[in-house]
């Protein structure tokens, strides 16, 4: 079996809080093998937006090993793992963070720019992916001229742009309604099973982590469940099986 | 280099997004440096007036003035008490062997009446050296002879400016007749016109006649035999310090000076004029400068300033930024490079503001054009460093932002 892409072994990360030490992560260890959807859920607090920042590179681990790619990066700089994250990561937010009074190209330009790309380069991968996301016509409209659907879809572009190996996204429905969220997890999936790439979301809603391969449940530092699709829904109460509802995998 | 360009695409395009407030950042700086440029641009036009008006005075020109005096305590000023004499003239004329021309002087404020006109104006008693000595030609007519200096001949030598106020265009005054304190005097000639500004005042404004003519009929013979100035020229050549030195040897020997006492006159060379001019106006430059200064300052903090709340307002951009691969120094050199195109284009601005201001300075003020390429390669040099030195602390706060609190700031 290939080396899987994310690899942590007992990951520990704590804040100190004025006085007060606060461990959000305390010991997690799981392997995602390349090309996985996994779907991360829990409530506020229970540590998975700090696992997400350690896994996009945006931050360190107090203690503890995560493997990107085979790579160490546990211990990197500032600016190594900026480059990990131009090279490797893309990353969809729930609050889209779309620079404004931009074109929707110039924003999904934004990655290009950090990697030394020729502004031709810059220009037909741009509209590569604005393309990829079915806003190939939008390219030089403003994020305030676009709905929220159409600019999580730029958010998605930019992500693509730099053909990343892992794409992060937290709570990317999270602002968006119901049929707009399906468009959204449809790209999301699309891209998963059409170019490989690897996913890792993190969500609330049991709708949109069934579109994953596995879902993993932190609760209060820790992961309390690892469980692929199969095992997962039926726990989950009788919610909406993918395919029952309107907000099945296209 | 490349880094260089992608940074700079970034700030031109976060400068393009906010072009008001870009627009109203830049003026503090348009402004200073508009106010700089100005005042280096009419000193410099200023002094080169006065240059040229102290060399229009005459060639190696020396005055000697009557020197101060003290009476318990109370300076006179110059010219407080005259100490030179018609004899002291004719002293130096015979005796400085460096002395080309001599000339002496006295003068008094006195109406002139032609017809209806009357105009007040400035009598000088003179000789006729004193055409060569003081650079003094006449345009039209003839200046007045030795025999008329001998004969106290009631004949006037005026100034363009007494023609322009006494006489109707186009009338010829040469011949005319002219009434200085209820004595006529016949015009006999005009004399070439030496212009002025604001700062050397209307050199035209004069009536040049015998000095023995002079002291008889309108300034009085209060103090016979004095003077209030002898002027000299100095042979081509020589150098109006050594003449100086010369005629300073013949005046304290006439005036029974011991080497302990300082002399009761003084010589004034053309030299030293134009420097006293030059440090005049150093020194008024360098209060303007020192004002237009303090206004670069301003928009240096005001740059600073917007910068700060600009970093404040994008601190979600910078997270977006550092969440897909810019590194610190990519956005130090980011909002760096803003501030120094910001406070260059503003200088720039404010250059060519600056240029036009002083043209139309110097057309009201009479004073000629003066470009100085020094003034606004440095103007533009140093607005770009009010950039980096404004810049540098806003940018470093900008690269020192965590992504992951910057992402999620509200």
């Amino acid at each position: 079996m290939s080396e899987p892409i994310i690899a942590t072994r007992d990951l520990h990360k704590s804040f100190e809080l004025g006085d007060v030490v606060v461990h959000a992560l305390k010991g997690v260890s799981v392997d995602v093998p390349e090309g996985q959807f996994v779907a991360i859920v829990g409530k506020s607090g229970s540590g998975k937006s700090t696992f997400m920042n350690i896994l996009g590179c945006l931050d360190r681990p107090s203690a503890g090993m995560y493997r990107l790619d085979g790579r160490d990066v546990s211990d990197q700089s500032a600016d190594e793992r900026a480059e990990l994250r131009g090279e490797q990561i893309g990353f969809v937010f729930q609050a889209f963070n779309l620079i404004p009074r931009t074109s929707a190209l110039e924003n999904v330009e934004l990655p290009l720019v950090y990697r030394g790309v020729t502004r031709a380069e810059q220009r037909r991968r741009g509209l590569e992916a604005l393309e990829r996301v079915g806003l190939g016509g939008r390219a030089n409209h403003h994020p305030s001229q676009l709905s929220g659907g159409e600019q999580q879809r730029v958010a998605i572009a930019r992500a693509l742009v730099n053909r990343p190996r892992l794409l992060l996204a937290d709570e990317p429905t999270g602002n968006l309604d119901t049929n707009t969220s399906v468009e959204i997890m449809r790209i999301i999936s699309e891209l998963n099973h059409e170019q490989g790439i690897t996913v890792v979301l993190v969500t609330h809603e049991p709708e949109i982590a069934a579109y994953a391969d596995r879902v993993l449940t932190f609760r209060d530092g820790e992961i309390v469940a690892d469980a692929s699709q199969e095992q997962y829904l039926p726990s989950s109460g009788g919610r909406p099986v993918a395919g029952e509802s309107g907000v099945g995998r296209a | 280099m490349k880094l260089l360009r992608m940074t700079l695409f970034a700030s031109l395009r976060a400068l393009r997004r906010n072009k008001l407030r870009s627009a109203l950042t830049i003026l503090g700086m348009v402004i200073g440096v508009a106010a700089v440029i100005t005042t280096v641009g009419i000193g410099q036009g200023a002094t080169r007036a006065i240059e040229s008006q102290i060399a229009s005075m005459g060639n190696d020109l020396l005055v000697v003035m009557p020197g101060t005096h003290r009476r318990g305590g109370a300076n006179s000023g110059w010219g407080g008490a005259s100490s030179l004499t018609l004899d002291d003239a004719r002293a130096i004329e015979r005796e400085a062997s460096f002395v080309d021309q001599v000339s002496y002087m006295r003068s008094g404020a006195v109406q002139v009446v032609y017809g209806h006109s009357n105009w007040a104006t400035t009598v000088m008693g003179t000789t006729p050296s004193f055409q060569q000595v003081g650079n003094s030609d006449v345009v039209e007519g003839e200046y007045f002879s030795e025999r008329d200096l001998r004969s106290a001949a009631r004949v006037a030598v005026v100034g363009q400016t007494i023609v322009d106020q006494l006489f109707e265009s186009g009338e010829d005054p040469i011949g005319a007749v002219v009434r200085i304190r209820d004595t006529a005097f016949r015009v006999i000639g005009v004399l070439e016109s030496k212009g002025g500004t604001s700062f050397t005042g209307d050199r035209d404004d004069y009536v040049i006649m015998p000095f023995t003519t002079a002291i008889r009929r309108v300034l009085g013979n209060r103090s016979p035999g004095m003077v209030q100035q002898i002027m000299v020229s100095a042979i081509p050549g020589v150098g109006s310090h050594t003449a100086a030195d010369e005629i300073e040897e013949i005046m304290r020997d006439r005036h029974q000076l011991k080497p302990s006492e300082d002399s009761d006159f003084t010589i004034r060379t053309q030299e030293e004029v134009a420097d006293m001019m030059g440090n005049v106006m150093g020194i008024l430059s360098s209060a303007l400068m020192g004002i237009a200064s303090i206004s670069l300052l301003v928009g240096g903090i005001g740059i600073m300033n917007i910068l700060l709340v600009s970093v404040t307002e994008r601190t979600r951009e910078i997270g977006v930024r550092m969440a897909v691969g810019a590194k610190s120094r990519h956005i130090l050199i980011q909002f760096l490079a803003e501030s120094i195109i910001l406070s260059t284009v503003g200088g720039l601005i404010g250059t060519l503001l600056g240029l036009a201001g002083i043209r139309i300075i110097a057309r009201a003020a009479d004073l000629p054009f003066v470009f100085s390429l020094a003034a606004v390669v440095g103007a533009v040099v140093f607005s770009g460093t009010v950039g980096i030195f404004f810049g540098f602390y806003p940018a470093r706060q900008a690269s020192r932002l965590d992504p992951i609190v910057s992402l999620r700031y509200e």
